[in-house]
C-alpha cells in the first residue's frame, strides 16, 4: 500500500522534483567527505571573498574557504539535528496518539490534557533554557524540540487512529481475539502511515528552520566547525563586503525547507486520492446535448400580458465550454399576480430554473441559451449591476432551507433592515420601521429583530425569509420548496401565510414543490419538469383531471395525498437519470410504460394541445385510451 | 466570562509551575556541577562554591524549586548570575520592545494577511495562485534570513530604514517605527500568508453558504455581502490561526530581534543563554508563557464577540 503511495507521489511533477532534490541533498551531505572538493575548514587568505569562480563554484568565504565544501560538511550536523528532533517527537507522538484514539475513554482525556499543555509552553525559551543547561548541546535541543512538539502531532494521530477505530476490519480483528497491543501495532499504525509520512516531512522543514534558527545564534559546534545557520551568520556579519555569502547558505535551507514542504503537500494528495480514488464510479462520457431554440415550432407561443416569460432556457455547469447540461428548453409564462406550480422530482431541475431566473446560479453554472423577460426587460446578459437592482425589488426568492438561509453572526432585524437598504434610500430609524413592519406582515412579534437565528424555529425562520423576500416589494416571488424543511403542523402556517401576502400584495408567485397538495392549495397552472425539461403544462383542474403525460400520471398516481387506503402507494420505477445519463430520445422513456422504439430515437418536441396547455409526449391518445381502460 | 478568565489564570499557574519543575528537574539530572558550565573551566574552587551558595545548588532540587516559586509569587525573580541585577528589572526594560514589534506584527498579520485572503477568495484566479507560491516560499525562508536579507537591501543597498537598533516610542514616534519597519516586515511574511490562506479557505467556503445567496436574491450590494457578511464568518476559524501565528510571531522575535539588535526579550535570554544565565532565562520563560496564555484568552475572548452562538449572556 505505501508503495502505492510512493508511486502516485512519484507522478506528481512537483512531488518527483521535490523528492529528488530531498534526497541529493541528504545524500550529497552524508557523503561529503567523498564528494566534498575541498578540506572544509582549510583556510586560504589570498583567495577570500571571492564570489562564485570555476575553482570554488559557490565561491569562498573571510578566510578564503570554500563555501561548498562547507555547505556539504555543514548539512550533515543541521540535518542529523533533524532526525533527532524527528525521532524523539515519534517516540513519544506515536504511542499516546494511538493510544488515545484507539482506547479512548480517560486515557484519551488525559493525554489530551498534556497535549494543551505541551502547546502552551513556549518551545523557543525552554529550548534555550535546554541550551543554558546542557552547555550548548544541540542534540539535546533538538531532542527537547521533538519532545515540545510532540503536543500537536499527538493530536494528528489521534485523529487518524480514530477514524481507523470504526472501521470494520478493526473489529473483526478484536472479535477474533487479537490482544489490543497487536491490533494496535499491527492493524492501526500501517494504516496510519500515510499521514505519518506527510507530518514527518512538514516537521522536518520547520525543524531544519529551527535548528539552523539556533546555530545562527551561535548555538551548537563553535567555529570552525561548518554549520548552515553559523555560515549566514557569517554573512550577516560582512553583509556589507561580502553579501553573496547569504546567497547559498540561505539558499540551501530555503530549497531544503521548500522540497521537504512541496514533498508533504504531495503526499498529503496522494494519501487523500488513496481513499478517493476507490469511491468514485467511473463516469461515462457525455452524450452531445441537442441545441436548443432551433425548432421555432416547438417554441411557446409568447404571452402577451405576462409577466415574466422565458423561453428555450438552457443552463449548463463546469468549465466553459464544456458545460454539462442540466436544464434545456424551458419555456414558460406567468401572468402578474398568478400563482403558478413548478413539480418534479429531485434532480428534474426545478431549483436550477429557479437560480437561473434570480442570474444566482453561483461559480460554475451559467446561461447558456435562451432568454428570460421580465416585463420589457431581458434578464439574459444584463450587467451585474443591473441585475442587483432587480432582484429583490423586482424578482424575490425564498428558499428550502430556512435554517440556513440566515447569516448566524447577525441578529435577524439586521438582515431584514440591510435587504430593506438594498432597495430604499432611507434612514436607520425608517428602515428599522419598516423591519417591524415586516415583521409584522409576516405574523412575528417585532421583538425577534432582537434574535440571532440560532435563538428563533425553523418556521421562525422562515417567516424572515420571507420578510426580507419582501423587503424591495417584488412583483415575482419565487418559493423553492418553502415548506419541506419544517414540521408538518408549521407548514400549513407557512402556505396560508404565503397565500395571504400573495393576495395582499398582488405578486406574482413561482412555489416549487414536489408535493401536489402543496400546489393543489395554492396554484392556478402548474408546470411539470422531469429530468432537466418541461413535460407538461396545464391549469391545476386539467392536470388532476387528465394528466397528459405519463410522468405526471405517475407522479400523481404516487401523491400520498390521493392514495387508496389498504393498497400499497404506486411509486415510480427506477430513478430521475443525472444529466450526463439523459438519453438521446424522450428523458422519461426508460421508466415509461407506454414508450416504443420512436420515443427513443430523437429528441421529443413539446405538443400544444387545446387552450394553453402543452406536453412533451407523442403517445397521448395511447394514455387517454389506457386510462379510459383503467377507470372503464 | 469571568470564569474562561479564572480558568485561564489558573492554568497559567499550572503551565508556569510545569515548565519551571521541568527545567528544574533537568538541571538536577545534568552530569558534573552547574556552577563550573556557568563559570567555565578555569574558575577558581571559590568562586564556584561561591556561585554554588548563591544558587542554592547545595540544597535539595525540592527546596531549591520551592525558593525560586515562592520568590516569583511575591515579584522575585531572583538576580542575575552575571550582571547581578535583579532579573524583574532586566525584563521590565525590555519588554516594551519586544512588545512593540510582535503587537506591530500582530496587526500587520491580522490586517493583511485577512484582507489578502478575502481579496484572493473573491477574484480568484491568478491572484489565488500568486498567494500559494508567496506563501510557499514564506514558509520556507526562516525570518531571521529574510531579516538579514531586508537589511542588505533596505539598509545597506537603500539606506531608507536602520539596520539595527530600537528608538523608543516616548523618545521619538517616528523614529520608532522607522526603527522597526523592518524587524515588522521579517516578523510577519510567514504569519501573513498563513493567515491568507486560512481565510481564502474560509471565505470560499461561506461564499457557498445559503445565506449569502439569499443576500444576493434580497438585491443587498456584493460590497456590502464581502465585507460585512463573508468577513464577519470567515474570520471566525481564521481567528485560531492568528492566535498560532503570534504565538509564532513571538517565539520568532527571539531571532529578529539579534539580526536587529533590537534590546528586547528575545536578544536578553539569548545572551543569557550563552553565559549560562539561568535565573534570566527562567524569569524570560515564565513572562513568554504569560504572554501566550493572554494571547489564546484574548482570541477566545474575540471568539465570543465574534460568534453570538457562544457569546455568554
Amino acid at each position: 500500500m505505501s508503495a502505492g503511495l510512493f508511486r502516485r507521489v512519484l507522478h506528481k511533477p512537483l512531488g518527483l522534483i521535490s523528492g529528488i532534490v530531498v534526497i541529493l541533498i541528504v545524500g550529497a551531505s552524508a557523503f561529503a567527505a567523498v564528494i566534498a572538493p575541498y578540506d572544509p575548514l582549510q583556510q586560504n587568505l589570498a583567495i577570500a571573498k571571492q564570489g562564485p569562480t570555476l575553482m570554488h563554484i559557490l565561491g569562498t568565504d573571510s578566510l578564503g574557504r570554500d563555501v561548498l565544501s562547507r555547505l556539504l560538511f555543514g548539512g550533515q550536523e543541521s540535518l542529523s539535528g533533524v532526525v533527532e528532533a524527528v525521532v524523539s517527537m515519534l517516540i513519544i507522538a506515536i504511542p499516546l496518539g494511538i493510544l488515545a484514539g484507539y482506547v479512548g475513554g480517560m486515557l484519551d482525556r488525559i493525554i489530551l490534557r498534556i497535549v494543551d499543555i505541551l502547546l502552551s509552553i513556549p518551545g523557543t525559551i525552554i529550548t534555550l533554557a535546554v541550551l543554558a543547561i546542557f552547555n550548548n548541546s544541540m542534540f539535546v535541543a533538538m531532542v527537547s524540540v521533538g519532545v515540545l512538539a510532540s503536543g500537536a502531532f499527538i493530536r494528528v494521530f489521534r485523529s487518524a487512529a480514530l477514524s481507523v477505530r470504526q472501521e470494520l476490519y478493526i473489529g473483526a480483528a478484536r472479535v477474533a481475539g487479537l490482544g489490543q497491543v497487536r491490533i494496535m501495532a499491527n492493524h492501526v499504525l500501517p494504516q496510519i502511515r500515510g499521514v505519518l509520512l506527510v507530518q514527518v516531512t512538514l516537521f522536518s522543514a520547520a525543524t531544519l528552520g529551527i535548528q539552523t534558527g539556533l546555530a545562527f545564534l551561535t548555538f551548537g559546534p563553535p567555529p570552525p566547525a561548518p554549520t548552515w545557520g553559523g555560515m549566514v551568520a557569517e554573512g550577516a556579519s560582512l553583509i556589507q563586503s561580502d553579501p553573496w555569502l547569504l546567497v547559498p547558505s540561505g539558499g540551501v535551507i530555503a530549497i531544503t525547507t521548500l522540497a521537504l514542504c512541496l514533498l508533504g503537500d504531495a503526499l498529503r494528495d496522494a494519501n487523500q486520492e488513496r481513499f478517493t480514488l476507490a469511491q468514485l464510479a467511473p463516469q461515462s462520457k457525455q452524450e452531445p446535448v441537442a441545441r436548443v431554440g432551433e425548432d421555432d415550432e416547438a417554441v411557446l407561443a409568447p404571452l402577451p400580458d405576462a409577466l415574466l416569460s422565458v423561453r428555450g432556457l438552457t443552463v449548463g455547469f463546469g468549465a466553459p465550454g464544456r458545460e454539462t447540461t442540466v436544464i434545456q428548453r424551458v419555456d414558460f409564462d406567468v401572468r402578474p399576480g398568478e400563482v403558478v406550480g413548478l413539480v418534479g422530482e429531485s434532480g428534474s431541475g426545478k431549483t436550477v430554473t429557479a437560480l437561473a431566473l434570480l442570474g444566482l446560479l453561483g461559480r460554475n453554472g451559467r446561461i447558456t441559451g435562451g432568454s428570460i423577460r421580465l416585463g420589457s426587460d431581458e434578464l439574459v446578459g444584463m450587467s451585474n449591476a443591473r441585475m442587483r437592482e432587480a432582484r429583490g425589488a423586482r424578482i424575490a426568492m425564498i428558499s428550502q432551507e430556512p435554517m440556513v438561509s440566515l447569516d448566524p453572526s447577525f441578529r435577524v432585524g439586521a438582515q431584514i433592515a440591510e435587504a430593506v437598504r438594498a432597495h430604499d434610500r432611507i434612514s436607520r430609524a425608517e428602515a428599522a420601521q419598516r423591519t417591524k413592519d415586516l415583521l409584522e406582515a409576516v405574523r412575528l412579534d417585532p421583538a425577534v429583530a432582537r434574535r440571532y437565528p440560532h435563538e428563533i424555529s425553523g418556521g421562525m425562520a422562515q417567516r424572515v425569509a420571507i420578510a426580507m423576500a419582501l423587503a424591495g416589494r417584488p412583483e415575482l416571488l419565487i418559493a423553492d420548496e418553502p415548506t419541506t424543511a419544517l414540521d408538518v403542523t408549521v407548514q400549513a402556517d407557512i402556505l396560508d401565510l404565503l397565500r395571504n401576502l400573495q393576495a395582499e400584495t398582488g405578486m406574482a408567485v413561482v412555489l416549487v414543490s414536489h408535493d401536489w397538495g402543496v400546489v393543489a392549495d395554492l396554484c392556478s397552472r402548474a408546470i411539470v419538469m422531469y429530468a432537466g425539461e418541461i413535460v407538461e403544462r396545464a391549469s391545476i383542474e386539467e392536470i388532476f383531471e387528465a394528466p397528459k403525460h405519463p410522468y405526471t400520471e405517475a407522479l400523481l398516481r404516487s401523491n400520498p395525498h390521493g392514495a387508496t387506503p389498504g393498497k400499497p402507494l404506486p411509486t415510480i420505477g427506477g430513478a430521475v437519470p443525472a444529466p450526463q445519463q439523459w438519453p438521446v430520445g424522450c428523458h422519461f422513456a426508460a421508466r415509461c410504460p407506454l414508450a416504443t422504439d420512436d420515443c427513443r430515437r430523437a429528441p421529443i418536441d413539446m405538443v400544444h394541445l387545446d387552450g394553453h396547455r402543452s406536453s412533451r409526449c407523442i403517445r397521448i391518445a395511447e394514455l387517454t385510451a389506457e386510462r379510459a381502460k383503467v377507470s372503464a | 466570562m469571568v470564569r474562561l478568565i479564572v480558568n485561564r489564570l489558573l492554568l497559567s499557574i499550572v503551565l508556569v509551575v510545569i515548565s519551571s519543575i521541568a527545567i528544574f528537574l533537568l538541571m538536577s539530572l545534568v552530569p558534573g556541577d552547574p556552577a563550573r558550565t556557568i563559570l567555565g573551566a578555569n574558575a577558581t574552587p571559590d568562586s564556584i562554591a561561591r556561585l554554588r551558595d548563591q544558587l542554592g545548588l547545595n540544597q535539595p532540587v525540592l527546596v531549591q524549586y520551592g525558593t525560586w516559586l515562592g520568590g516569583v509569587m511575591h515579584g522575585d525573580f531572583g538576580k542575575s548570575v552575571f550582571s547581578g541585577d535583579p532579573v524583574l528589572n532586566l525584563i521590565l526594560t525590555r519588554v516594551p520592545v519586544t512588545l512593540s514589534l510582535v503587537l506591530l506584527s500582530t496587526l500587520v498579520i491580522a490586517t493583511i494577511g485577512t484582507g489578502l485572503g478575502l481579496l484572493s477568495a473573491v477574484r480568484g484566479g491568478p491572484l489565488g495562485k500568486a498567494l500559494d507560491a508567496i506563501s510557499l516560499v514564506g514558509l520556507a525562508l526562516p525570518s531571521y534570513w529574510v531579516a538579514i536579507v531586508l537589511v542588505a537591501l533596505f539598509a545597506v543597498a537603500i539606506r531608507i530604514f536602520p539596520a539595527t537598533g530600537y528608538i523608543p516610542l516616548t523618545e521619538d514616534p517616528g523614529g520608532w517605527i522607522l526603527s522597526l519597519i523592518l524587524p515588522v516586515a521579517a516578523l510577519s511574511l510567514g504569519g501573513v500568508t498563513i493567515v491568507a490562506k486560512q481565510m481564502r479557505d474560509s471565505a470560499m467556503d461561506v461564499l457557498e453558504r445559503d445565506y449569502i445567496r439569499v443576500l444576493r436574491a434580497t438585491g443587498v450590494r456584493e460590497r456590502s455581502i464581502v465585507l460585512k457578511h463573508v468577513l464577519r464568518n470567515a474570520s471566525l476559524p481564521s481567528l485560531t490561526v492568528v492566535g498560532i501565528t503570534v504565538v509564532g510571531a513571538l517565539m520568532g522575535a527571539v531571532f529578529v530581534e539579534n539580526v536587529f539588535v533590537l534590546p528586547g526579550l528575545g536578544t536578553l535570554v539569548t545572551q543569557a543563554t550563552i553565559s549560562h544565565d539561568l535565573p534570566v532565562v527562567l524569569g524570560v520563560g515564565v513572562f513568554f508563557t504569560l504572554f501566550v496564555i493572554i494571547v489564546n484568552l484574548v482570541i477566545d475572548l474575540l471568539y465570543g464577540v465574534l460568534n453570538p452562538k457562544v457569546r455568554v449572556q
